[in-house]
């Protein structure tokens, strides 16, 4: 019996085996397009990086290029190794004091930083606020309609005399400027958000028969937040571009007043250092600020 | 009072004035529903039918005649009628939870302690089969989820009367299936009055205790009403060989599509 069995057995783990053979091939078949698949992932991801790294990589090693042709020429112009070798100097110690005119480029962009703040913050306290007012209240809205319409276009540095004429200082006056510079796009951001609340929204205001307070935390803000945030962030972008032309007329500590006072000392990389730092400080806050904003959007009803 | 007459609509005339001149929607609308009952409004659309119902809600105001809700003449929203709409209108910043809980908070807050709206707006959440999606956002469930979400918010003030402006319209036809018969629970169990516009021939034969036909707009009034008599609870598949209710399919197709042709094709 047992030799009997015994081929038996052998043929059926032949059949297993072949059994384990015909199983494994398809198996394998599907894979093939899975690699495929991967390799075409990993081509993608390539591009990717490409696109995301070293195309601007090479933008930059451009200009740097365009920079260094510029130099050659020119002995004013320093070249791209010089000023790189001049802000390693300034970013090695960037919080000195040495007299209330000569402080290190930290000191001057956080004095920035701060009157932006100030100014900025004060317009928000206001202007949001008041965007609200002029969105809800149809007669608010029309009175002060053409008022914002007439002011909107006028540089923020026009205000700049009215600041220190009223201040009788250059600080607050910069201070100021940058307060009439933020204030309209948040007024008017603030605005059309309240006024663009879904009708549906406010449809169920109604049937639920919510308090105006109620409105207010529950659909009004929630729903203009997105168009508040952006408001937000146009204003801080031209704040962060007024400032510099503030403090070059108003002086004292600040970034625009340090770039001015590199160009009377006619220290050209300081020139150039400077407007770096001011491009990338920006770059940071409208970055934060987009975070900000992705933060609080929500989907909106499709009607 | 008088329990027939619940909503009482007298000689309501809807005109609105638009940019591009008067628009006549509703003429000589007369409608009385009874306390409980479950009437459905149909029509091609732009017929009006949401236009009626938004004057039920007092969303919109008549430009002549009367309405009135439990003989007080409704001047405006109120909880007492609440709405489903159509494309539920839930806050996406809001928990479903949260949704329900601000109706709720409006209608029972000054009466009850938070404990108690707090298990009103679970009940509401149970009542539509929702437990589990408390936490959740309306941009993390289904259509279908989205719109019993909607219609507990209605259910959970204790209306008096339940609008729903097409309320299944923009779900398939299984999860559309499924809510009917939810829904046909639900007011089978809360006995509420109910004014709701659709489309859907079955769906209104289904649910309805009359079927209100509107005629084609502009100028829209109430063609014919058809009453169901079919006896609750209704089964759709037992339904769906029962002469009646191929009947009244048939009388309501007939006005549709015989007296009331859509008005595309009479333009064609």
């Amino acid at each position: 019996m047992n030799a009997m069995l015994k081929p038996d057995d052998g043929a059926t783990a032949l059949a297993a085996d072949a059994a384990n053979v015909t199983e494994a091939a398809p198996a394998r078949r599907p894979r093939r397009p899975l690699a495929a698949n991967s390799t075409a992932r990993v081509r993608r991801q390539v591009s990717a990086t490409v696109m995301k790294i070293i195309a601007p990589l090479v933008g930059a090693a451009l200009l740097v290029a365009v920079w260094q042709l510029i130099t050659v020429n020119n002995s004013t112009f320093p070249t791209p190794a010089a000023t790189l070798a001049e802000a390693v100097k300034l970013f090695s110690d960037p919080f000195y004091r040495n007299s209330p005119n000569d402080q290190g480029i930290g000191w001057n962009l956080l004095a920035s930083l701060q009157r932006v703040g100030v100014g900025f913050g004060l317009a928000a306290l206001i202007g949001i606020p008041l965007g609200f007012l002029i969105g809800r209240v149809q007669f608010v809205g029309s009175m002060f309609g053409p008022i914002i319409s007439l002011l909107k276009p006028v540089s923020p540095l026009a205000w700049l005399p009215i600041g220190l004429l009223v201040f009788k200082s250059a600080n607050p006056a910069a201070i100021w400027s940058i307060f009439i510079c933020s204030i309209w796009p948040m007024i008017i951001n603030t605005a059309v958000g309240v006024q663009r609340v879904p009708q549906d929204y406010m449809n169920v205001a109604r049937v639920l028969n919510l308090s105006e307070w109620k409105v207010l935390t529950k659909i009004l803000l929630p729903s203009a937040l997105p168009y508040i945030l952006t408001g937000v962030r146009l204003s801080i972008g031209t704040a962060w571009l007024v400032i510099v032309a503030a403090e070059m007329l108003t002086g004292g500590v600040g970034i625009g007043f340090w770039l001015w006072d590199e160009w009377n000392n006619l220290n050209v990389p300081h020139i150039i250092i400077a407007i770096v730092s001011i491009g990338l400080v920006g770059l940071l806050l409208e970055q934060a600020l987009m975070a900000l904003a992705r933060a609080f959007t929500y989907e909106q009803v499709s009607n | 009072m008088d329990e027939s007459r619940f909503i009482d609509i007298e000689g309501v005339e809807m005109v609105f004035h638009t940019k591009k001149g008067v628009f006549h929607a509703l003429r000589e609308i007369d409608l009385k529903v009874a306390k409980g009952e479950f009437i459905t409004l149909i029509g091609h659309s732009g017929c009006g039918k949401s236009t009626l119902l938004n004057l039920i809600a007092g969303l919109l105001q008549p430009s002549d005649g009367v309405l009135l809700c439990a003989n007080r003449e409704i001047a405006g929203p109120s909880p007492e009628r609440s709405v489903v709409f159509q494309n539920h209108s839930l806050l996406p910043w809001l928990t479903c939870y949260e949704n329900i809980y601000l109706g709720v908070e409006r209608v029972f807050g000054k009466a009850e302690s938070k404990a108690q709206l707090r298990e009103r707006t679970l009940q509401a959440l149970a009542l539509v089969g929702l437990t589990h999606a408390e936490t959740k956002r309306p941009n993390e469930i289904s259509g279908g989820m989205k719109q019993r979400v909607g219609i507990a918010r209605a259910l959970a003030m204790e209306p008096k009367v339940l609008l729903m402006d097409e309320p299944f319209g923009a779900l398939d036809a299984l999860t559309r299936a499924h809510l009917q018969d939810e829904l046909l629970k639900i007011v089978a169990a809360t006995k509420s009055t109910v004014v709701m516009v659709t489309h859907d021939v079955d769906e209104a034969v289904l649910l309805s205790d009359r079927i209100v036909m509107m005629t084609n707009g502009p100028a829209a009034t109430i063609g014919e009403i058809v009453e169901v008599q079919l006896d609750r609870p209704r089964d759709r598949v037992a339904l769906a060989a029962d002469a009646r209710y191929m009947e009244y399919r048939t009388a309501v197709l007939e006005f549709l599509y015989r007296k009331q042709a859509h008005p595309a094709k009479e333009a064609a």
